[in-house]
């Protein structure tokens, strides 16, 4: 009740303390709180996987040894921690695609998705944020906005995919979101940079037949 | 009254008289913006319930330590503290309704709800009555979430808490989970609360008058 008055040593104390108390706390939260988001975060790519190949029933992960992609193994069939795309199979262990996930500048802050990519008919079968910090209610719509999602369904990548405002005419446009432009151009800026890094790689691939045609 | 139970008073005043979202107008952000499902709405309550107790409890108890000059700064320093640990709390617990409500968990630390009971209210009192007045402004901004996010839930999707209520043959209003559905809910509760106030004000006004009548009879 009574605030006291304080010098200026006071106030500089008071405030030090209070953040090396806060810093403590946020550390100490981040440390107990950090293995079960980090496996929640694998679970949910693992899921992603799947839903942007569709029919998809089991995958395989395939890292960087040099320039090549040569397929991960771990005792646990978990996924690796270095950069990683993945074979997606159908029940008959024949290759669908490959979901690669991408990251890049959004309008706020990193947008991370993932994606369905099909290499023998060169087109993107699906797509879904994994995180992002959009706007909400706007730029947020690249997760919510069924029509925008839709676009990712069957979108050719050649020459590149474009953005458009006026509604799509060709195979590899995709409709901006009205007032969410600027994150609509970035979800097709990463996955236009992405191809570009891992097209030729995972095409390489199908053609050698998807390492061996199936998980076994 | 005072007299009487304080703590009881403080908590009570929150949930209905000076109910945060409905009278005060504060904390309209998150009122209109994640309430359109009835969960989001529970949840995004129980994340302010946690970040106001919490800072109120500490604003309290550190009140005589913390020089005035630099109090607000303090009480942001607190607050963010709480925000924080509730954001990876529900990121580690819950990651679906974290990324419902996305940026809106960080977002609590300018809620001015929260702010404003630590300058008006915790800083200035002792432990128990911060504490009940904390409870209190919590319970009535997740109530009052609630009823919007529930009334925007059914109205908008035909489903409380996800459970379908209406049959196939509902066909939902989607404008009431989109954002002006939360506009046009938010303004019919304020008018309802404006009228049930208005109803008890001339009704006190009107016993006081009879009962002078009849002293002057």
């Amino acid at each position: 009740m009574s605030a006291p008055e304080a010098g200026p040593l006071r106030m500089m104390g008071t405030l030090g303390l209070a953040g090396m108390c806060s810093g403590l706390a946020i550390v100490g939260i981040f440390l107990v709180t950090a293995p079960r988001i980090e496996r929640n975060r694998a679970e949910a790519l693992e899921a992603a996987i799947f839903r942007v190949l569709e029919g998809a029933r089991s995958r395989v992960a395939y890292v960087l040894r040099g320039a090549d992609l040569v397929p991960f193994e771990s005792p646990d069939n978990g996924l690796p921690k270095e950069e990683a795309v993945y074979a997606g199979y159908d029940e008959s262990g024949a290759l669908l695609g490959f979901a690669i996930p991408a990251e890049g500048a959004g309008f706020q802050d990193t947008i991370k998705l993932i994606y369905g990519f099909d290499a023998s008919a060169r087109r993107v079968v699906g797509m879904e944020v994994l995180e992002s910090r959009e706007t909400p209610g706007l730029g947020d719509k690249i997760i919510k906005d069924a029509d925008f999602v839709g676009n990712f369904r069957n979108l050719a990548v050649d020459p590149t995919v474009e953005v458009v405002k006026a509604g799509r005419t060709s195979d590899n446009e995709v409709d901006a979101i009205s007032g969410a432009t600027i994150s609509s151009q970035a979800v097709v800026k990463i996955i236009n940079a992405s191809n570009e890094r891992w097209m030729d790689r995972v095409t390489a691939l199908t053609k050698a037949g998807g390492g061996g045609g199936g998980p076994e | 009254m005072a007299a009487t139970a304080p703590t009881r008073e403080d908590f009570v005043k929150g949930l209905w008289r000076e109910n945060p979202v409905f009278i005060q107008l504060l904390g309209l952000c998150p009122a209109l913006a994640v309430t359109n499902s009835a969960i989001n709405a529970l949840a995004m309550g129980a994340a302010t319930t946690f970040v106001l107790v919490g800072s109120s409890l500490l604003v309290s108890s550190l009140r005589r330590w913390i020089p005035k000059q630099v109090r607000i700064t303090t009480f942001i320093i607190v607050i963010a503290t709480f925000v924080t640990v509730a954001d990876f709390s529900l990121l580690a617990l819950a990651p679906t309704i974290h990324k419902e409500l996305g940026a809106f968990i960080a977002l609590i630390v300018v809620n001015c709800l929260i702010l404003g009971r630590q300058e008006a209210f915790a800083s200035r009192r002792p432990l128990r009555a911060a504490a009940a007045d904390a409870l209190g402004m919590a319970a009535g901004f997740s109530f009052a979430l609630f009823l919007l996010g529930a009334i925007r839930e059914i109205l908008g999707n035909g489903s409380l808490f996800g459970v379908p209520l209406f049959g196939e043959n509902f066909e939902p209003w989607v404008i009431m989970i989109l954002p002006p559905g939360g506009f046009l809910t938010l303004a019919l509760m304020l008018a309802l609360f404006a009228h049930v106030k208005e109803r008890r004000e001339r009704a006190s006004q009107a016993a006081a008058s009879g009962a002078a009548l009849r002293r002057a009879a």
